[in-house]
């Protein structure tokens, strides 16, 4: 509890700064990546801290999960029948790291803006629908127009979403964040009425089941390693990195993303200087939608291939894009890291690939979650100690270091 | 509408709200009409008018719509918004009251039973958007709601399982979403964090740790059938008509939630720790200028609505279903956000928006029987209104102005 009169409250770092927080805004300042490390180490500390209070053996616990995951496949000492378990986890893993990826993007982008889109879901929803929509029409495509159509299709879809956000955000000042929660509903509602029993997009087939209709085959994208089958993996992971690698061109190399970080840091100095503050709100929550819409439709076209009501209204992955864009600080390889890590816990703690001898999946899964929410919790924290840190090092004067001058945005 | 609203509105840096005192005008009589026509056009529909045609209504939804555009270009927007959105809600019920049997009207239109149904689905979020305006009242912003009823649904179940009473269950719940809300106050008072990322992560964390808990607990098995459950209040209502018999046996939360709102209202809007608390929402450094505590008021204020957020979870568990299930609250945390919006940071307002979202899924829960389509779009209803209302067209719902900005002392 604060008191009224202290005369230091207890995150100021004191002269000599030398309190943990100053060391991680130090480390942070020097590699960028020791604070995301210390992030993750702490989130698996409490989360293991539970399994141990719970009376299971955290040790076990992970391992167990690392083993689902499938990394080992890229150690060179796993062999034989190992290695082809392995390689199939790794799949998986990969399955989900590639929206994942998008979906962090979409969420780091507009925190670069200032922004902060928790409408990721709806994006997602409504991406996922258009993908499923136009991957079961038009049969007799060409393979490859089709595929893209599709996908550029759920982009648009997924812009407009999120473009509606950001064009309230523009015109009446509505605060995105109540905005984009709002028609993350409506996207599920939305698909729960397409694909309930009678609803429009129902499928032809099967009048009781509520789902959509399959994508035909003209329109899946091809697998290139593992059985596709077996929901082995598709060219879309090299969709999601082609995303990063252009987010990075778009947010260091280009004008609106020069535009987005100014505005990001100061809206009212950049519209000082003539820089468009509306219109980059919206162009931002577009371009954060279209690539959580690609999502959708990378997961459509790349292994779910229908839409029932049910994965409509169970979708949390769009959530986990929140916590792999704080973690890879908005950047395009942090996200990536970040993205393949929560894809592999994600994997690793599913009914598929965890031995239920050892732990629960259903546990583990409510696990993963936990760790999720202490990372973004841990973030929130550190964001903060960089902004101490560097007010602390604008007042004591020291000449800048080599990564600094770099806004730290944080959604006001 | 108050009087110490006007002292209020002196420590106000941003303008007053337009439009909700002064003359009765021109505008404002056709909005309140447009309202009337608009709910009578759902009316005539239903028993015992039963109009079996949808054209009557449409033509005087269309009247109703017309009057409340006019009221709103007239000026008077809030009370035209609400023409307008009381012209869509009856046009589409009356199309979903003419489209269907008249037995089946019977059986969806049993006024008690729905009054009651409104009654039961509108406590939960109740009591959570009032925690959500003490909360942002303060300053703070409590996305976390969702989180904090989830905490409360779980504990609440454990408790009243562990101590065998239904109080000793409403207790420890109230605790387990009072010690998430201190969290939330560590992070959003004292460490300065973003309250959307801190609120966010919190969401994630309630949600893993519940879920965890609960399979951890009760496994497969479920919570046991005989969980204490809160009590129904018993009243020798039945003979006064469908109101008499829709109160006659409802849950002693219900009303707990209709004190609650009086209770909040009187401490926030009529008392001097109100005062306290509001001036501190809206200019916090005028208010430590005068000798009040900004950090213990919201530690306060954060603290207070997690318990009552808490006591909406509690209904759910042990006071609605009987039992826990995993992510039990399913987003009405946000509902409760969306009603404090749409209820313009209000109890008064709050409680027609709890009422009117929890007539919209009495509504939705009981039109399956002959369309689910429909049942599906009044389950989209609240986020639609919350949409228009953040997005100012029915008046500007303007929050306390030092809403989610961290407060630091001067020197600092």
């Amino acid at each position: 509890m604060s008191e009224q009169t202290p005369p230091v409250p207890p995150n100021d770092l004191g002269p000599q700064g030398a309190t943990v927080g100053a060391r991680m805004g130090i480390a942070m300042k020097a590699g960028g990546i020791v604070a995301p490390i210390l992030t993750v180490l702490f989130a698996f500390l409490i989360g293991g801290l539970v399994v141990l209070i719970t009376g299971h053996n955290p040790i076990d616990t992970y391992k167990a999960i690392f083993d689902g995951t499938g990394l080992q496949w890229l150690f060179p000492w796993t062999t034989g029948a190992d290695r082809d378990t392995a390689a199939i986890n790794l799949q998986q893993t990969l399955l989900v790291t590639g929206p994942l990826i998008l979906l962090g993007l979409a969420v780091g982008y507009a925190f670069r803006a200032g922004l902060f889109n928790i409408g990721g879901q709806g994006q997602y929803i409504v991406g996922s629908i258009v993908a499923v929509w136009s991957g079961s029409s038009w049969a007799g495509m060409p393979h490859v127009l089709h595929v893209v159509l599709c996908m550029i299709l759920a982009t648009l879809a997924g812009a407009f979403w999120a473009g509606i956000s950001g064009f309230l955000r523009a015109v009446t000042g509505a605060n995105e964040v109540i905005t984009t929660i709002m028609l993350n509903w409506i996207a599920i509602w939305l698909g729960v009425y397409l694909f309930s029993l009678g609803g429009p997009l129902q499928n032809d087939a099967q009048p009781d089941v509520p789902i959509s209709n399959d994508v035909v085959s003209g329109a899946k994208l091809h697998v290139f390693w593992g059985d596709p089958e077996l929901q082995g993996l598709h060219i879309g992971i090299f969709v999601a990195l082609a995303a990063a690698f252009v987010y990075w061109i778009l947010l260091n190399r280009s004008t609106k993303g020069y535009e987005a970080r100014a505005v990001g840091f100061n809206p009212e100095a950049a519209r000082y200087s003539g820089i468009k503050v509306g219109r980059t709100y919206v162009l931002v929550m577009a371009t954060c939608g279209a690539l959580a819409g690609l999502a959708g439709s990378l997961d459509v076209l790349g292994w779910q291939f229908h839409l029932a009501t049910n994965d409509i209204q169970g979708t949390q992955l769009a959530f986990y894009g929140i916590a792999v864009a704080l973690l890879g600080r908005n950047t395009a390889i942090g996200t990536c890291v970040a993205a393949l890590l929560f894809g592999a816990l994600l994997n690793g703690t599913s009914v598929r690939n965890l031995d239920p001898a050892v732990f629960e999946p259903e546990l583990a899964q409510n696990l993963t979650t936990v760790i999720q929410g202490l990372v973004v919790l841990f973030v929130s924290a550190d964001v903060l100690i960089l902004m101490i840190y560097n007010k602390l090092r604008i007042r004591r004067k020291r000449p800048p270091g080599a990564t600094a001058g770099e806004p730290v945005e944080v959604a006001a | 509408m108050s009087g110490t609203e006007s002292i209020v509105k002196g420590l106000r840096s941003s303008g007053g709200e337009p439009g909700a005192d002064g003359p009765v005008t021109r505008e404002r009589w056709l909005g309140w009409l447009g309202i009337a026509l608009g709910l009578i056009a759902f009316l005539i529909t239903l028993p015992p008018f039963e109009v079996r045609t949808a054209v009557p209504s449409y033509l005087i939804a269309l009247i109703a719509l017309t009057l409340g555009v006019s009221s709103i270009l007239g000026g008077e927007k809030r009370v035209g918004g609400g023409a307008v959105a009381a012209a869509l809600f009856g046009a589409l019920g009356a199309f979903a009251a003419s489209h269907s049997g008249v037995s089946h009207l019977e059986v969806v239109v049993s006024w008690s039973a729905l009054t009651a149904a409104m009654l039961r689905y509108a406590t939960p979020l109740t009591f959570a958007a009032l925690g959500g305006l003490v909360s942002e009242r303060s300053g703070v912003v409590n996305i976390a709601l969702e989180g904090m009823m989830l905490m409360g649904a779980f504990f609440a179940a454990y408790g009243a399982d562990k101590t065998g009473s239904w109080v000793g269950g409403l207790l420890i719940g109230m605790l387990a979403g009072m010690a998430l809300a201190a969290i939330h106050a560590i992070f959003a008072i004292s460490l300065r964090s973003d309250q959307i990322v801190v609120g966010t992560g919190l969401n994630f964390l309630a949600l893993g740790l519940t879920g965890y808990m609960y399979v951890d607990t009760y496994g497969a098995n479920g919570t046991p059938d005989n969980l204490p459950s809160v009590p129904e209040v018993n009243l020798p209502t039945d003979s006064l008509g469908f109101i008499g018999q829709a109160i006659s046996q409802l849950n002693l939360l219900v009303w707990g939630s209709l004190v609650a709102v009086v209770l909040v209202w009187i401490v926030v809007f009529r008392s001097r720790l109100g005062l306290r608390l509001r001036s501190v929402g809206e200019n916090p450094r005028a208010a430590e200028t005068v000798g009040i505590s900004v950090f213990a008021i919201r530690y306060g204020a954060v603290i207070a609505s997690g318990a009552l957020a808490a006591l909406g979870g509690a209904f759910l568990s042990i006071g609605f279903v009987h039992s826990f299930s995993q992510n039990m609250t399913a987003g009405r945390g946000f509902i409760a956000l969306a009603a404090l919006i749409f209820g313009r940071w209000r109890p008064g307002g709050l409680l027609a928006a709890t009422l009117l979202f929890g007539f919209s899924s009495a509504l939705a829960q009981r039109l399956p029987e002959f369309s689910p389509q429909l049942a599906t779009l009044f389950q989209a209803l609240p986020y639609v209104l919350t949409l228009i209302a953040v997005a100012g067209v029915v008046g500007r719902s303007t929050p306390p102005a030092a809403d989610g900005v961290p407060y630091t002392r001067e020197g600092k």
